[in-house]
């Protein structure tokens, strides 16, 4: 019989050695469970894991996924933090594509890259309005924001389905649902490297990743914001006491965290994609909520975390075309991977004891 | 007409059992927000079940048990790791759309057999209602069973009432020497075999052969269906027949050309869902009896 026992103090150590061990538990059953549904278990592990690694364009590749996972992951970090559970990042990142998408087709001729600050900003409002609806119905009639930004992700996927087959549709797309192409203004160039030409897709929007971690550092750790926020999710009991307006920060992170979620639909849909069509996002929001855990909920963690879970997804492509297996395995990893980071808190907490007898 | 209502009926009916699978263990403060997961691998399960056995109705016990399959994992981690359960319910939903995707990958393309009406004697000749009522399938005459039962299981058992006291107040309840633990577990599971049962019925009777995430959010549905009823058994009935009358108006006004745009028919569950939420959240006071109150906190104590 295994009881728990309450730590003095939070362990240092497992704070850096739950996430590992985590990993290491994670390929464990998962090699269990693809062994058991008859997949060759080690060349599994290989594509998943190392053959994104095997040559600089697909590294930096890894780079281009992690792009969108870490900024919304830092924003889903600010919710997470103070308790708010937004798991409608994937919908708040389809909505700030279509609002930046709507104004970059407005403008068919603009060629000054300029024109990129108005597209991330309509994206960032774009994200946080959609982020607003949870937060205004939390808030005024405390309705359960899990389960009311979960459902608008179902509702902005069949909007911008609508919108791009409707009135957005180009009609020089031979009936494909597509939009026109952005105008140059509105694209994100990748990044040209001296005498090497192009890495793989590796492109500007990696620089806002670059000023987003220590923006983000600064606001958690050095600002009054932030520290709110620490206080909100770690001790609710004392931020009540000490005054601070709880509805007022929920409604914060519920729209920092949209508006993230949202200019990472415009820099991935600026940077890979050009035009708007039905599926713009593959899943980033939800499996943003993975690195957000997975980087123990700050922003350096979040950016290394990014790294990881963007090579697994890439892995799991390349195990899609060479072993058929299904893209949506990387869901099994990311489960599991959840499951044991969520332990790894508690044995942050608690020591374990095991003790004889049969209670 | 008949048919429509039928059809309403079916579409209802694993909405209906998740959610009161649901309601059962958030009564005893456990919140699973992994019943879209767990739907998920009772319809899995059930696929493959009945295309190795031919069988329709193993095709019931198998969503059942890999619905207690996947609240067996979620109660390991919430109630014995004492992780959060919010994101230990997000995880499993995570897992469990990777594991039927990975399972479900060499089902593609086959179909099953669905489950038989079965005619109650007498009681199906009785017009209109008979056909709709007494001409059902095995689930169906279950799912209400099941309601009936926990109605009077939750009000008038003994074990109800202890099931209540766990999930409103598990220090007390643990004073007095209940098993607390062991009291979430159970209720866990029964949760999962609800929702496994409801995921099986989707390709047991709607759509008899595996698509990735087949459920379509229905997990989802259903967790805001348990708030919807404001936790009291029947009003879960009422729900989910308005959800599948919803469900079923949309697709009608898809197929007889409504001139409004089918991505925005195929929003009203959700739009819908998120109506209710607010209706009834507004009128939830915090006091409210029926909300259990220790519910999602984990319990620390041993046992």
């Amino acid at each position: 019989m295994i009881t728990f026992i309450p730590r003095d103090k939070v362990s240092k150590n497992w704070i850096i050695i739950a996430p590992i061990l985590s990993i290491v538990f994670t390929i464990f059953f998962g090699l269990l469970i693809f062994t058991f549904l008859g997949y060759n278990p080690l060349e599994t592990l290989y594509q998943i894991f190392v053959s994104p690694f095997s040559r600089i364009d697909r590294i930096s590749d890894i780079l281009v996924k992690a792009c969108p996972l870490i900024i919304i992951g830092t924003g889903l970090m600010l919710c997470f933090k103070s308790n708010v559970w937004n798991i409608g990042a994937e919908g708040q990142f389809i909505m700030g594509a279509l609002l930046a998408g709507f104004i970059a087709l407005s403008f068919p001729n603009i060629e000054t890259k300029f024109f990129l600050l108005i597209t991330i900003l309509a994206g960032f409002v774009g994200g946080a309005l959609w982020a607003f609806i949870p937060a205004i119905l939390k808030t005024k009639l405390n309705v359960n924001e899990i389960l009311v930004s979960l459902m608008l992700v179902y509702v902005a996927m069949l909007f911008i389905d609508f919108i791009v087959r409707g009135p957005l549709r180009d009609p020089m797309s031979f009936g494909f649902p597509l939009s026109k192409p952005y105008p140059d203004g509105a694209l994100i160039n990748k990044i040209p490297f001296p005498g090497i030409g192009f890495l793989g897709q590796l492109h500007y929007g990696i620089l806002f990743v670059l000023l987003l971690i220590p923006v983000s550092w600064i606001f958690v750790n050095k600002t009054l914001g932030g520290f709110k926020i620490n206080v909100l999710g770690s001790a609710p009991q004392a931020a009540k006491f000490a005054g601070f307006k709880q509805n007022s920060i929920t409604i914060t992170v519920l729209l920092l965290s949209g508006g993230l979620a949202g200019v990472a639909g415009v820099i991935e849909v600026s940077a890979n994609i050009g035009q708007l069509q039905p599926e713009v996002s593959f899943g980033y929001g939800f499996t943003a909520i993975i690195v957000a855990f997975l980087g123990r909920l700050t922003p350096v963690g979040i950016l290394f975390a990014g790294i990881i879970i963007a090579t697994v997804k890439l892995g799991a492509d390349n195990a899609q075309m060479t072993m058929g297996i299904p893209k949506v395995v990387t869901g099994l990893f990311e489960g599991i991977l959840l499951f044991f980071l969520l332990t790894g808190e508690t044995l942050q907490k608690y020591k374990i004891k095991w003790s004889e007898g049969k209670k | 007409m008949d048919a429509l209502v039928l059809t309403i009926i079916a579409t209802s009916i694993p909405l209906l059992l998740a959610a009161t699978g649901e309601l059962i263990a958030e009564k005893s403060g456990v919140l699973n927000l992994g019943v879209e997961g767990m739907m998920l691998s009772g319809a899995v399960g059930a696929l493959g079940a009945v295309l190795w056995l031919n069988n329709p109705y193993y095709g019931i016990v198998a969503g059942a048990l890999s619905g207690i399959l996947m609240a067996s994992i979620f109660s390991i981690f919430t109630i014995n790791f004492m992780t959060n359960q919010v994101a230990t319910g997000l995880g499993l939903t995570i897992f469990a759309t990777g594991l039927t995707g990975l399972a479900g990958a060499p089902l593609v393309g086959k179909t099953i057999t669905s489950l038989p009406k079965i005619e109650i004697f007498l009681l199906s000749d009785i017009p209109v209602v008979g056909s709709i009522l007494f001409k059902q399938d095995f689930v169906a005459y279950l799912s209400i069973a099941i309601i009936i039962y926990i109605s009077f299981f939750l009000k008038y058992s003994k074990s109800g009432i202890i099931l209540r006291a766990v999930g409103d107040d598990h220090q007390s309840a643990h004073s007095v020497g209940y098993p607390v633990k062991k009291i979430r577990w159970y209720a866990t599971c029964f949760g999962g075999m609800c929702a496994g049962i409801g995921g099986a019925y989707i390709p047991l009777v709607l759509t008899p052969h595996w698509s990735e995430g087949m459920t379509a959010g229905r997990g989802w549905i259903a967790l805001a269906l348990v708030v919807f009823a404001s936790w009291i058994p029947w009003r879960i009935i009422v729900g989910a027949l308005i959800f599948g009358g919803i469900t079923i108006a949309q697709l009608v006004g898809q197929a007889r050309g409504w001139p409004i745009p089918s991505q925005l028919l195929s929003m009203m569950p959700y739009i819908a869902t998120i109506i209710a939420l607010t209706m009834i959240s507004g009128r939830l006071s915090k006091n409210n009896s029926a909300v259990p109150s220790s519910l999602g906190k984990p319990f620390f104590g041993s046992q």
